[in-house]
């Protein structure tokens, strides 16, 4: 099984919502966070002073998969939250050893 | 007339009261934004208390008190000139005859006053319909110019003695017409002219803080007594009537507004009873000093339940208005000017006419509704194209990348809520 993690633009998490639904995804998990990456943050003025804010929010999406399905996850969430300007975000995969339903008890695949 | 120290007195305290429903209208609206453009709708509420403010005392109270026929003031009081003056006489404002007198008590200069705040507020309306997606450089601009070519001509229209609509005996007695209808059709223009926010009516915009909103409510309802019994420009018994009709309209139209959302919504909303109390005050303001006895309950009522109604015009015909002050404003300023020729009633004040319930027939309602055609036609029609001029010179809306972003960043460099510790935030040049 796999997690794939999403850093997204917080106004395309509805698009990368409905990509996923598309794919028969049965769950996701999404976090306000924020972060720098190669898009620097933006300026702030309070009374004349100006200020650097380098932390910029994104939103976290979380999905569990199962291997075979990974693939196609990445891609549907590249596809829907790109714009093609700085600061779109990243998509990494990892390895899960094992996920259990806490209400049911069901491990492995059963369980996403 | 002489100056009378307790109608002056209670013309100032109203003066007040109006000034601050605009920050209550500011936290209002703010309320209702997402969080990334809440400084975006207070900066434009506040700002008009500082252009609006200037430009009234410069040449807008002119335009819209001074003596130069029906349809527009002159320059005779540009500059607040002579306004000061105890012996200067406001143009209309005399006996009429021995049952109606128009004669102030008050000095001009607290009237000046007064009607600032109504001029303060009024384009402060259109802020709601606008959320979200305004320019901050083509918002300025459009309430400087439309205080004066709009704002100033229909005040003197309606509200002064001299004017057209107040000699043909169209009545108003705060401003259904002259605040509600009208920023409400200018708000409708802007909206025309702006086009849909990104993602409406699709994607969910929900309030960022219902407190907020119920809290401005707060501040609105306590002003409108300033707004309407003021209104009477005299501490007396007209003053004490309006302001019970009033605050009785606003009780009633928010129990109306959360009587019909539980019947076809299932729940009455904190936001429902915000919104039913403000419309019951839009719909009661031309009213306030004409009416009496039970008269505000229905007017409420109504008001109440036709606005709840009335939000659903913009999904029917696709238009962004963001937070319902076309729903609100100008359909509860159409409610309101309009029963007001029915419930209209001499009785209660002599300079107003019977409407059809109290036996005066027909001639006052067809008053009211050409008070009401002429508003929304002079102010559509010049809204919509002073809208577009803007949005052709300097731009009324902001780019589609700073609309994702939030007005409080793009337009104004600052953040509502910097609640986290660890912003990471460093001062530049040390």
């Amino acid at each position: 099984m796999k997690l794939v993690t999403a850093i997204v633009k917080p106004f395309k998490v509805d698009d990368v919502k409905a990509s996923l639904e598309v794919l028969d995804v049965r769950g996701m998990t999404v976090s306000e966070v924020q972060g720098f990456g190669r898009q620097r943050g933006h300026t702030e003025v309070y009374r004349g002073a100006e200020y650097k804010v380098d932390f910029v929010p994104k939103v976290r999406v979380e999905v569990l998969t199962d291997d075979a399905d990974a693939a196609r996850v990445v891609d549907a969430i590249v596809t829907a939250a790109r714009t093609e300007k700085i600061g779109d975000g990243k998509v990494w995969v990892t390895n899960v050893e094992s996920v259990t339903r806490i209400r049911t008890g069901e491990m492995g695949t059963d369980a996403l | 007339m002489d100056i009378d120290s307790g109608n002056t007195a209670w013309v100032l305290i109203s003066a007040g009261l109006v000034l601050f429903m605009t920050p209550g209208l500011a936290f209002f609206y703010a309320g209702m934004v997402r969080s990334k453009n809440v400084l975006g709708m207070l900066m434009q509420n506040f700002f008009s208390m500082g252009l609006v403010s200037v430009l009234w005392a410069l040449v807008g109270f002119s335009l819209a008190f001074g003596d130069g026929g029906g349809w527009i003031g002159n320059f005779d009081f540009a500059g607040l000139k002579d306004l000061a003056n105890a012996a200067t006489q406001l143009p209309g404002y005399v006996k009429v005859d021995d049952s109606i007198d128009l004669s102030l008590t008050i000095p001009a200069l607290a009237f000046c006053a007064f009607q600032m705040m109504f001029a303060i507020i009024t384009p402060a309306l259109f802020t709601g319909a606008t959320a979200d997606r305004m320019k901050f450089a083509g918002y300025t601009a459009f309430l400087g110019i439309w205080l004066l070519v709009v704002y100033s001509p229909v005040a003197h229209w309606v509200f002064s003695p001299t004017g057209w609509l107040f000699k043909r005996g169209a009545l108003d007695f705060a401003g259904g017409t002259v605040v509600h209808i009208n920023a409400g059709i200018a708000a409708l223009a802007l909206v025309l002219v702006l086009g849909k926010r990104k993602g409406w009516p699709k994607d969910a915009m929900p309030p960022h803080s219902l407190p907020l909103t119920l809290l401005g409510t707060g501040i609105l309802w306590f002003g409108w007594f300033g707004f309407n019994a003021g209104s009477a420009l005299g501490a007396n018994g007209l003053a004490a009537q309006a302001l019970i009709n009033t605050h009785l309209a606003a009780a009633a139209a928010m129990l109306g507004w959360l009587l019909i959302e539980k019947l076809k919504t299932g729940h009455p909303t904190t936001l429902g009873a915000a919104s039913g109390a403000v419309a019951g005050l839009v719909a009661i303001t031309p009213c306030a000093g004409y009416v009496s006895g039970l008269a505000p309950l229905a007017i409420g009522l109504a008001a109440g339940v036709v606005c709840f109604l009335a939000v659903q015009i913009k999904f029917r015909f696709g238009f962004d208005d963001s937070l319902d002050v076309v729903a609100v404003h100008l359909v509860g300023g159409i409610v309101g000017s309009v029963l007001l020729g029915f419930f209209a009633d001499v009785s209660v004040n002599p300079a107003g006419f019977d409407g059809v319930f109290a036996g005066g027939g027909s001639a006052l309602l067809l008053d009211q509704l050409v008070a009401v055609g002429a508003v929304l036609v002079f102010s559509g029609v010049v809204s919509f194209a002073l809208a577009k001029a803007i949005d052709l010179v300097i731009g009324l809306r902001v780019s589609p990348s700073d609309e994702e972003v939030g007005l409080d960043t793009t337009q104004h460099s600052e953040t509502a809520y910097n609640l986290g510790d660890f912003g990471s935030m460093g001062r530049v040049g040390g």
